[in-house]
């Protein structure tokens, strides 16, 4: 027998727990050319702002061993030509749109989670903490706890009462737990980990840093382990916080391990670039690793990890 | 439309050979040939499934052929380590590729005259476009340069399907000594171009466009931006490109590219932001500066 996919995010469930990443699948438009985005648990846009944004000049990235280093800058057409046209887009196909959501400051994260509310089928909002906070002078929401609480609840209260909210936290943060526990505090209904590790890549050749932006965000396989430790220390601290892990998921039983470390669904980021159909091959390869552990239900396995050993999964 | 979109396919190469300064592959790909328009390209994974280089590499597509229900054909120079690793193919070897992607050359409607500029391996996707234009009529001049001799390639096919090739090498190797951009304006006024299209290198690409403008003739060129994912969802190969609105935006040369009109693409701000940008922190003047740090995701 199949075993049953299906995963809870707050009230929202999802067909399976196999997702993309914001940043890394548009709006799931240019992927839907390779597979049925209806397919996969949710398509995770890329973060969206009230204005157009032009984001940073190129390059914009490098390879780094296992991964990538990317300094985009949150380029995007604002939130009108979103609603207008991404959302209703991916609607039509029939796929669950998890809404990635950035913005300078806590006024305009609150207008941002009420234009989703007013718009229909947004399963979730992803509140990206790591967009520079206008009124800090660019420092990052998760930089302060507080900040990052003042800017999840505006989202919060923005937002209709029936859309779960998530916290994206960086994992570049002195204390990961606190930061978690001031967004969940703070009305967060889940967290989503990892965003992209800060990192730097000099160029030999021209003696310059790698990407125009100097400083960038490292993804891909390379980090997963500082993921999966980042979700594992998080789901101790908070063991009832859905958490939709990522950070270089690349097959089904890297899906997997974030899944026994706590994760309730797991996007996948940079591997799509590789492998435009990643995210059905990891659906699939996930699906494979249940059935050969006998596993039932995905639900069962979440956080397995921390359990004593020996302990049976609950079948 | 659902004819034109990409696949991914798994190519048994079929022959891998040294072309003077470069290589050339072959590989069994009837998806991606049948669907194939001049101008398009291919994102081709490198270093086996566990391989720690994750992103693909693009090439432009260089031939097609019915062989083996469809072949497809690409030139590539050694750089790094993929490019690398791609010339060490053997027959038989599958490689994962996706297309073609990208917007292809526009193709004109009448039998006019078309000067073709390559610079580099920017040649190659100039020579199915020549044998489409030829087809419908049209007279192809080639100038076609590089560093040295071994650079130009397929000259002796160049000369076989257009009525002049011209060849220019910095070194003076072979053809004339100079740049094509030396050559091009008395190409464009013994054929009498219509039209120009153009690959190479960013620099080649403006002083091309620029000539093409001051002739009045429309020019199409393919840029060459880093690129991560060819399929349009990174965001980290755009260019400045004026639309036809008036606004520039920083466009995908993936999906939006990477064939351009020549003076649409603002040249002297690739690799920059410009102020009047959509989105551009002083678009709109909204509030001063924009103090991003580049630690933000995305
Ligand atoms: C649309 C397009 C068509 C191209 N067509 C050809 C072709 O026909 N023949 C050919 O020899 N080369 C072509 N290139 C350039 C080719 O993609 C790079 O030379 C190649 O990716 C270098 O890979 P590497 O692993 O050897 O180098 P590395 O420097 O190790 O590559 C690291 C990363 O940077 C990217 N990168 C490095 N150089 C370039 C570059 N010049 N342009 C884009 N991305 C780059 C790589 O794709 C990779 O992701 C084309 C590039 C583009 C964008
Ligand atoms: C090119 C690129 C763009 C990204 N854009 C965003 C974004 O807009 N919002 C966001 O919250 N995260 C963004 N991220 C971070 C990813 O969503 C993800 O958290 C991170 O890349 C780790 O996952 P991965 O290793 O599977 O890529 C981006 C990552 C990359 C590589
Ligand atoms: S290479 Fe990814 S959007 Fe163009």
């Amino acid at each position: 027998m199949s075993p049953d996919l299906r995963v809870r995010l707050g009230d929202v469930e999802l067909a399976n727990p196999i997702m993309t990443a914001a940043g890394c699948a548009g709006a799931g438009r240019e992927l839907a050319q390779f597979f049925d985005v209806a397919r996969i648990g949710a398509v995770v846009t890329k973060s969206v702002m009230l204005e157009p944004r032009a984001g940073w000049p190129a390059p914009r990235m490098a390879e780094t061993p296992s991964g990538m280093l990317s300094a985009i800058g949150l380029q995007g057409p604002g939130i009108d030509v979103f609603l207008q046209r991404d959302l209703p887009w991916l609607l039509s196909r029939g796929g669950r749109a998890v809404v990635s959501v950035a913005g300078g400051g806590s006024a305009e994260y609150a207008e941002l989670a009420g234009r989703l509310s007013e718009a229909p089928g947004v399963s979730v909002i992803e509140v990206n903490l790591s967009s520079p906070n206008l009124a800090d002078r660019g420092r990052h929401f998760t930089d302060d706890p507080a900040a990052a609480a003042e800017a999840v609840r505006a989202v919060r209260s923005g937002a209709r009462s029936d859309i779960p909210v998530f916290a994206k936290l960086s994992p570049d943060v002195p204390d990961l737990v606190g930061l978690a526990g001031a967004c969940v505090e703070a009305g967060a209904d889940g967290l989503s980990m990892i965003n992209t590790v800060r990192g730097m890549s000099i160029d030999t050749a021209t003696m310059r840093p790698a990407v125009a932006g100097g400083m960038g965000g490292v993804s891909g396989p390379a980090i997963r382990p500082i993921a999966v430790a980042c979700v594992y220390e998080v789901h101790a601290a908070l063991p009832d916080v859905p958490i939709i892990g990522m950070g270089g998921v690349r097959t089904g039983s890297d899906a997997l391990e974030f899944v026994l470390a706590g994760a309730s669904a797991v996007a996948v980021g940079t591997v799509i670039f590789h492998d435009p159909s990643a995210c059905v091959r990891i659906l699939r390869e996930f699906e494979e690793a249940l059935g050969e552990h006998g596993v039932a239900r995905v639900s069962d396995l979440v956080g397995a990890a921390h359990r004593p050993m020996g302990a049976a999964l609950g079948r | 439309m659902s004819d034109f979109r990409p696949v991914q396919m798994r190519s048994p190469v079929l022959t891998v050979r040294r072309v003077d300064a470069y290589h050339a592959i072959t590989v069994v790909a009837p998806g991606v040939a049948e669907r194939f328009r001049s101008g398009q390209f291919i994102a081709v994974a490198v270093g086996g499934d566990q391989s720690g280089m994750l992103l693909r590499r693009a090439f432009a597509i260089h031939d097609v052929k019915p062989d083996y229900g469809g072949t497809v054909e690409f030139l590539f120079a050694v750089r790094g380590g993929g490019t690398a690793w791609l010339a060490e193919r053997r027959s038989r070897d599958l490689l994962d590729i996706v297309g073609p992607l990208g917007r292809p050359f526009p193709l004109p409607r009448d039998p006019v005259n078309c000067v073709l500029v390559g610079g580099g391996y920017g040649s190659a996707p100039l020579f199915p476009l020549a044998h489409t234009l030829r087809g419908r009529g049209c007279r192809v001049d080639f100038v076609l340069g590089a560093a040295s001799a071994d650079r130009v390639f397929s000259a002796i096919t160049a000369r076989r399907v257009a009525e002049t090739a011209t060849f220019t090498t910095d070194d003076g190797s072979f053809g004339v000594r100079g740049r094509v951009t030396d050559a091009l304006p008395q190409v464009i006024e013994d054929a009498r171009s219509d039209v120009v299209y153009a690959c190479g290198p960013m620099p080649m690409l403006r002083e091309v466009s620029a000539m093409a403008m001051r002739h009045d003739i429309p020019v199409q060129v393919s840029v060459e931006e880093t690129m991560a994912c060819g399929t349009g969802v990174c965001m980290t190969c755009v260019v400045p490109v004026v639309g036809e609105d008036g606004i520039t935006r920083m466009v995908r040369s993936c999906v939006d590219g990477p064939v351009f009109r020549g003076e649409r693409v603002r040249f002297d701000d690739v690799g920059t932001i410009p102020f009047d940008a959509l989105g551009a922190p002083g678009w709109k003047a909204r509030g001063g500066d924009d103090p991003v740090s580049a630690r933000e995701a995305g």
